[in-house]
C-alpha cells in the first residue's frame, strides 16, 4: 500500500488515520446510531462491521470516480444514492445467505444509508481525492468503525450476559449478569466510559474539544 | 398485524419507546444541535413535521406502489428520495417564511436528509406492519420523541456547562453518560404502554 503510485505515497497515512488517529467514532464522533444499536451482541456487531466496510469502501471508490461528473449543487443527494445502491446489494446478500443475522439487524442495515460517517467520508474525502486513495480511506475508516463495534459488542455481551459469541465465559457463580448492559442505558454508559478511557490513554487531550 | 390504537402508539413513541433513547436513531444531529436551546427546539419542530409527513408519504408509496409492482427491494431508494425531496421543500419554506430560524439552523437543515430518525421511522413502520392510522401516530410520535429528548438534553447540557467534570469526560463522554441516565428515566415509563 505504501508504494502504490496512485496514492501519491499517502496511502499508509490515510489508512492509519482512518483506523486509529482519526477514528470515526472516538475522534470524529460520527455514526453513533448504529454503533449503539447493533452492539448488544458481538455477533451482530461483527456482521454489521463487515457489511459496513463493504458499503463504505465501494461507495468512496465510486463517488471518487464520479467526482468530476457530479454537479456541485446536487452532490449530497447523488452521494446518498450511490451509498443506497450498495446498501441494497448488502441487504439482499444478507437476506439470501445470513437470514438470521439479517432478521436480528432489522432496519439497521437500511440505516447505513443515513449513517453520517458514510456521508462524512464521501463528502469530506472522496469528492476531492483520487479513486484508489479514496478506496484506502474508505477501507481504513470502515475497519476503524468495525473495530469499535467489535469492542463495544464484546464488552456489552460479556457484562450483560456473561457470554461471548454465545459461549459462557463468566459463570453466574463468579459474576451476576447485569441486564442493564444489554439494554439502552448500558450502551450509553459503555460508550461514554470508553470515550473517557481513550481520552485518558490513547488520544491526546485536545483541550479545545467541545 | 397488531391492533394497538394509534394514540397509544403516539404516546409510546414519545415516552416508552423514545426513538432516540431506546433505538439510538438521530444521535449524530442530537449530539451537535443540543449545544443550545434555540437550535434544539427549532430542529426538533422541523424534525417532528418532516418525520410525521414523510412517514405517511412513505407508507402510501410502499403499500400502493412498491408492493403491487413487486419492487420491495427498491424500498431504501424510494424512501431516501422522498425524504430528500421533502427536506429540500422544508428548507425552502423555512427560508422563505422564517429567515432567522433558517440561519440559526444553518447546515443542520439540509443534513436532515441523513438523519437516522426520519429514515428509521419509515423502516420501522414497514418492519412492524403498521396500518395507516398507526403510521400517523408513529410518525409524529417518533419526531416528537426526538424533539422531547433534544430539548431536555439541551437544558441538561446548559446546566452541565457550569459544572467541572473530570477532564477525560469533558465533551462527548459526559453527554453519553447523561444520555444513559435519561434512557434509564424513560425506561421507568415502560410499564405503561409497549410497542414491540
Amino acid at each position: 500500500m505504501t508504494h502504490c503510485g496512485a496514492c501519491d505515497g499517502k496511502g499508509k497515512k490515510t489508512f492509519k488515520d482512518g483506523v486509529l488517529d482519526n477514528n470515526p467514532i472516538f475522534a470524529q464522533v460520527l455514526g453513533i446510531c448504529s454503533a449503539l444499536a447493533v452492539t448488544s451482541k458481538l455477533e451482530t456487531s461483527l456482521v454489521m462491521g463487515i457489511g459496513y466496510v463493504f458499503v463504505l469502501s465501494l461507495s468512496t471508490l465510486v463517488v471518487s470516480m464520479l467526482r468530476h461528473t457530479i454537479p456541485h449543487r446536487i452532490r449530497i443527494i447523488t452521494q446518498v444514492l450511490v451509498v443506497c445502491v450498495f446498501v441494497i446489494i448488502l441487504d439482499q446478500l444478507l437476506k439470501a445467505f445470513y437470514w438470521e443475522a439479517s432478521r436480528q439487524l432489522g432496519p439497521y442495515v437500511g440505516l447505513i444509508i443515513t449513517n453520517t460517517l458514510t456521508l462524512g467520508r464521501t463528502e469530506g474525502f472522496s469528492i476531492q481525492n483520487k479513486p484508489i486513495l479514496s478506496l484506502v480511506d474508505g477501507v481504513g475508516n470502515g475497519l476503524g468503525y468495525a473495530l469499535v463495534l467489535a469492542v463495544i459488542g464484546t464488552v456489552r455481551e460479556l457484562f450483560g450476559t456473561g457470554k461471548i459469541l454465545g459461549h459462557l465465559i463468566l459463570p453466574a457463580t463468579i459474576y451476576t449478569p447485569n441486564q442493564m448492559m444489554v439494554l439502552a442505558p448500558g450502551a450509553f454508559f459503555g460508550l461514554g466510559i470508553l470515550i473517557a478511557l481513550l481520552n485518558l490513554t490513547v488520544l491526546k487531550p485536545q483541550g479545545k474539544k467541545k | 398485524m397488531n391492533h394497538t390504537p394509534a394514540y397509544l402508539i403516539f404516546f409510546a413513541a414519545l415516552f416508552t419507546n423514545n426513538i432516540l433513547l431506546s433505538n439510538f436513531l438521530g444521535m449524530c444531529h442530537w449530539l451537535a444541535c443540543t449545544r443550545n436551546m434555540l437550535s434544539a427546539t427549532g430542529l426538533g419542530m422541523a424534525m417532528t413535521i418532516v418525520t410525521g409527513l414523510t412517514t405517511i408519504l412513505n407508507y402510501l408509496i410502499y403499500y400502493y406502489v412498491l408492493i403491487p409492482l413487486h419492487l420491495e427491494y427498491l424500498m431504501f431508494l424510494m424512501f431516501i428520495a422522498v425524504i430528500a425531496a421533502f427536506v429540500q421543500l422544508a428548507e425552502m419554506v423555512v427560508e422563505r417564511f422564517n429567515a432567522k430560524l433558517y440561519y440559526s439552523l444553518g447546515i443542520f437543515l439540509p443534513l436532515m436528509v441523513v438523519n437516522c430518525t426520519i429514515m428509521g421511522a419509515a423502516l420501522f413502520m414497514v418492519v412492524r406492519h403498521y396500518s395507516f392510522m398507526q403510521t400517523v401516530g408513529w410518525g409524529f410520535g417518533a419526531g416528537g420523541g426526538w424533539m422531547l429528548s433534544a430539548v431536555l438534553m439541551a437544558a441538561l447540557r446548559k446546566k452541565a456547562g457550569y459544572s467541572n467534570p473530570p477532564k477525560a469526560f469533558a465533551g462527548a463522554g459526559l453527554v453519553m453518560i447523561i444520555a444513559g441516565f435519561m434512557a434509564m428515566a424513560f425506561m421507568g415509563f415502560a410499564g405503561m404502554v409497549a410497542i414491540e
